[in-house]
């Protein structure tokens, strides 16, 4: 009896597996989207959307080949092995030429190494992780958003250009925070070498015990913090530290801090005078970033977050691949990934040859509390292209390719 | 010095919200026994009413009325929930109302996100509590001083209405005897519906007096589970004051591993769980189990025997119908079955402990994980090739059950449970934060298997092979003597000492080969996937397992198996649509009800009812 019903459990797994086959139709280039819809779901909805945006312009000009472009979105539940499952069964059982998506870098890891593996293409959009270019590069997958590196760079630009020398960091204690916190320490050493690290303070991740972390920066009387923290910790960090004034007469540089995912919560809380890497769609006097900006409040009655634009230049910029290789196979593909060139509303980005990574830039500016909500002020946007370590140092990282 | 009470005071401030969650935790386990893996949930719930009173209700009047009604509804939820989901489940065998805590989880989650949205929400600061006092030179926030001295009243009324009330009376009394209370014509249903009411409202005023500190997110439930586990078993499960103690303990120590360990957080607090159950097993305040308590309840277990000829020749052919899935199906089929299979060894492995030792480990994943992170290190530092790999993975897992199960055999029931989950929790740390090794959070990735073996088709052979062989071994053991005498170590400790058995030792082989089965399923996964991460080591993933023991039937041998499968195949499936979540959740809570001795038990009862199998079982 036992086995019987080990039997049976078995077969309506497989039964069920069998029965969800939909209908295979060829008259649409499908592509497989895999995020973590309900983990991060503040994320990955305005990057959906953003996305979807897309498609529909795309297909109203008419689709790409001819056909129209169709995204399959999967949830993988923030779990790197269930995305890999979806990767495998969105290439050989949905038709998808090709795999896009996932916010966390560990997730994007995961299928990185999986596109190597399989030969399929994968456009890492949003995970920020160095590791996907350089230390753990492959032929297959390429990136659209600029990297930790990159934009830790830009703030380290920038935090050269104030009289701090002592500097505290605060960052998740995972490979992002820890990326962050070196790449600031390199490329600003190497920009003013008489900069000091004082103290570096590693909260978990969604775990920050704030007060304790406000206490131990003020502990080491640093000149200037580089805060790595985003989402709900950055907000009790901001609490507990405006309550306590350890920003007061300081320099503090935030990355992702100027991003309305993470602005926007903290309402009219938000700090002010920060230099922060961000998304200013408030501020866009005119041209191609402000059309993305109108043609999506209309099309959703709400405002882009900066997931938005990667979403729509994800799909863009995969629109604009299969249009350049006349094909959807994948070594089609991979070939005119090199060096390609993307209108997107930032301006022309460039799929490096080099490493895969795309020049896509990133807003600089401070931030300032403007009708009850943080904003940021004085920005600019800085080419991504400006910011990547040399071809050598590019070359040295990065797995030999064929 | 004003640096050191500045820390010691913002850990007694932390140590708050968490003695009122864990507070509620150990009254309900305390009286009821349900180990309320849903509380984490109640405190979202909590945090996410208080925030919208607070929106609604004006001045400090309105804010400190706003923490005290969402206090009582979230125990009017909590209420809702026993009567809905609990009550019919009190008859099921012990533990099985986790099952159904974990799909009131999965509905929260998602009903949360459908009625407040997805995006966070900052909690309102405390009106006229805004600002600092200096204190000794150092800034203490007001609203931490508020939170200090708001916890002992807490506690203290909790205290008063446990040791000096009639109905505090009775519910002492049913921490120590369920029956006699109700022989004694107490209304055991409604005291039980109470206490769960006072213990979701300490939830939901944990997850609104933290606001001011913090906010409201989708991610808290989860968050908080482990330290409110932590402190409800360094208190002592069922102790109010332990649980005050213990949450001032790990909130102090917290502070001040930020300012000296700052790398190191996450480890110190199951260093220190673990430590302290080493000198004192049933926590700070804790109090023996009585014995017996968590023995066997419901109907005697029937004796397992060798499956007849026509269960044999089913399986037989189930076997080669799977074997030709990679001819017939897809190439994904073959990937999916793949990863069933290997959740299903997973699965029996934990099930040998749990239905033949009677041993509820919370912490499984440690092997599963810890098997596979034994190949994943073998393969990136030393270049092992795949086969080496697959045989030293149960090697690594076995061998580090072998540690922790000499830790925590030492201890039985609950506490047990809590030790093998403090243990891989210390494990899961480990390999999160000491990311030169283990890559952290990046996880180790291009992990692939050998050339021979890397087409989907061909590893889906090898898997099944190796799988299908490990539930054979884990059934054979069942039916040898060593199976039987720990079943008899289960069942009654002192008469199978008597008859010679020495039962610890038995328990602690079976620890051991169970977490080394659970290292084979480690292995395959590790391979099949490419790539480790930390999260495969979590409490997620031990939980997932017992789950799925549960939903199959602890008290049939294939148990494991079938929940395995089930569940994943019904995961895979529901994952497709928007609110699948909520859907698996009512799922699983619809099983339980439906189908309280698990599926396979509930099976085997439909067939014995239907006259199918009795006719097997009698010849």
């Amino acid at each position: 009896m036992n086995r019987k019903t080990f039997l049976n459990g078995l077969m309506s797994g497989a039964a069920l597996a069998v029965a969800g086959l939909p209908a295979l139709a060829q008259d649409t280039i499908k592509i497989g989207e895999i995020n973590h819809y309900k983990r991060m779901a503040a994320f990955a909805e305005p990057y959906k959307q953003g996305i979807e945006l897309a498609v529909g312009q795309i297909n109203d000009a008419g689709g790409v080949l001819g056909k129209p472009l169709e995204f399959i979105f999967r949830d993988d539940q923030g779990d790197p092995g269930e995305a890999i499952k979806i990767a495998e069964e969105l290439m050989t059982r949905d038709g998808a030429v090709m795999l896009t998506g996932s916010i966390l870098s560990n997730v994007g890891l995961a299928i990185a190494s999986l596109a190597a593996e399989k030969k399929y293409i994968y456009l890492a959009s949003e995970p920020l992780a160095d590791a996907v270019v350089w230390e753990n590069g492959n032929d297959y997958t390429f990136r659209l958003r600029s990297s930790t590196y990159m934009q830790a760079a830009m703030l380290a630009e920038e935090a050269a250009k104030t009289d701090a020398v002592k500097f505290a960091t605060i960052a998740p204690n995972y490979a992002y925070g820890k990326d962050a916190v070196a790449a600031f320490k390199k490329t600003l050493t190497a920009l003013k070498p008489e900069v000091e690290f004082v103290t570096e303070q590693w909260p978990a991740l969604f775990k920050i015990d704030a007060g304790a972390e406000v206490q131990a920066l003020e502990r080491a009387k640093p000149d200037a913090i580089y805060n790595v923290t985003f989402g709900t910790d950055l907000a009790k960090l901001v609490r507990e530290g405006g309550t306590r004034g350890v920003f007061e007469g300081r320099t503090v540089l935030g990355l992702l801090s100027g991003e309305p995912e993470y602005l926007d919560p903290l309402g009219d809380e938000a700090p002010e005078g920060w230099i922060v890497t961000g998304y200013p769609w408030y501020d866009f006097p005119e041209g191609a970033n402000l059309d993305f900006v109108n043609a999506y409040k209309a099309a959703y009655d709400d405002y882009p977050r900066l997931g938005s634009i990667v979403g729509y230049m994800t799909a863009q910029s995969i629109a604009t691949v299969i249009a350049k290789a006349g094909s959807t196979e994948t070594e089609e593909i991979r070939a005119a990934f090199a060096d390609l060139n993307v209108d997107t509303p930032m301006g022309t980005i460039t799929y490096r040859a080099l490493d895969h990574q795309s020049t896509m830039g990133a807003f600089v500016g401070k931030t300032a509390i403007k009708d009850g909500a943080g904003v940021m002020v004085d920005w600019t946007y800085k080419d991504g292209a400006d910011y990547l370590p040399s071809d050598d140092e590019v070359r040295a990282m990065r797995p030999q390719s064929n | 010095m004003g640096l050191v009470l500045a820390q010691i005071l913002t850990g007694l401030a932390n140590a708050s919200a968490l003695f009122m969650v864990a507070s509620g935790l150990s009254l309900i386990f305390g009286v009821t026994r349900v180990v309320n893996f849903a509380h984490g949930s109640f405190y979202m719930l909590g945090a996410y009413i208080g925030v919208t009173l607070m929106d609604v209700l004006p001045g400090s009047v309105g804010f400190w009325g706003a923490i005290l009604l969402t206090g009582v509804i979230v125990g009017l939820i909590g209420v809702i929930v026993e009567i809905c989901v609990l009550r019919p489940v009190y008859r099921a065998p012990e533990l099985f109302q986790l099952v159904a805590t974990f799909g009131v989880i999965l509905v929260i989650q998602d009903l949360v996100l459908m009625i407040w949205g997805a995006e966070d929400r900052l909690g309102p600061r405390a009106p006229g509590l805004r600002g600092i006092v200096r204190i000794m030179g150092e800034p203490v926030p007001q609203y931490d001083l508020a939170l200090i001295a708001m916890t002992p009243f807490v506690a203290f009324a909790l205290w008063y209405l446990i040791t000096r009330t009639r109905v505090g009376v009775l519910v002492r009394a049913a921490t120590q005897d369920r029956e006699m209370v109700g022989a004694l014509g107490v209304n055991q249903a409604w005291l039980f519906t109470g206490v769960f009411f006072l213990g979701c409202a300490l939830a939901g005023l944990g997850g609104a007096v933290q606001l001011p500190k913090g906010g409201a997110d989708l991610l808290m439930d989860f968050n908080i589970l482990a330290s409110v586990f932590v402190v409800v078993v360094i208190g002592g499960m069922g102790s109010l004051p332990g649980a005050y103690l213990a949450a001032v303990l790990i909130s102090v120590l917290n502070v001040f591993g930020v300012t000296y360990l700052p790398q190191s957080t996450l480890v110190l607090m199951f260093v220190v769980m673990v430590a302290v159950l080493m000198v004192r097993p049933y926590g700070l305040l804790g109090r023996e189990e009585i014995a017996g308590e968590h023995g066997q309840v419901g109907e005697p277990e029937r004796p397992i025997r060798p499956a007849g000829p026509r269960a044999r020749m089913l399986v037989v052919a189930g076997l080669a119908l799977l074997a030709l899935v990679p001819v017939f199906g897809s190439s994904f089929a073959s990937v999916l079955i793949t990863d069933i299979l290997i959740f299903c060894l997973f699965a029996a492995s934990l099930h040998f402990l749990l239905g033949l030792g009677g041993l509820v480990s919370f912490g499984h994943a440690a092997f599963f994980g810890g098997g596979a992170y034994v190949a994943a290190l073998l393969v990136t530092y030393a270049d092992t090739p795949m086969e080496l790999a697959l045989v030293l993975a149960p090697l690594g897992a076995g061998l580090s059950a072998v540690i922790i199960g000499w830790v925590c055999l030492r201890l039985t029931g609950v506490y047990f449970a809590m030790l093998t989950l403090a243990c891989a929790q210390l494990l899961w740390s480990l390999v999160f934060q000491w990311g030169d090794v283990t890559g952290g959070d990046d996880g180790l990735v291009d992990i692939w298997p050998s050339d021979w073996a890397n087409s989907p088709s061909v590893y889906f052979y090898l898997t099944l092979v190796i799988t299908v062989g490990g539930m054979l071994l884990l059934r054979q053991a069942a039916h040898a003597p060593f199976g039987y005498a720990l079943r008899a170590a289960r069942d009654s400790t002192r008469q199978a000492e008597a008859t010679g058995i020495d039962t610890k030792r038995v328990q602690w082989v079976a620890f051991a080969f169970a977490g080394a089965m659970a290292g084979v399923a480690g292995g395959l996964f590790v391979f099949s996937k490419g790539s480790i991460f930390p999260n495969e080591l979590d409490i997620a993933r031990s939980f997932d397992a017992l789950i799925v023991v549960f939903l199959g039937g602890v008290k049939t041998l294939s148990g494991g198996i079938v929940g395995g499968a089930f569940l994943e195949g019904i995961k895979d499936y529901l994952t497709r649509f928007e609110y699948w979540r909520l859907a698996l959740g009512l799922m699983i809570i619809a099983v339980v009800i439906l189908a309280p001795d698990g599926i396979v038990g509930s099976l085997r009862k439909l067939t014995d009812r239907m006259g199918l199998t009795r006719m097997e079982d009698e010849r």
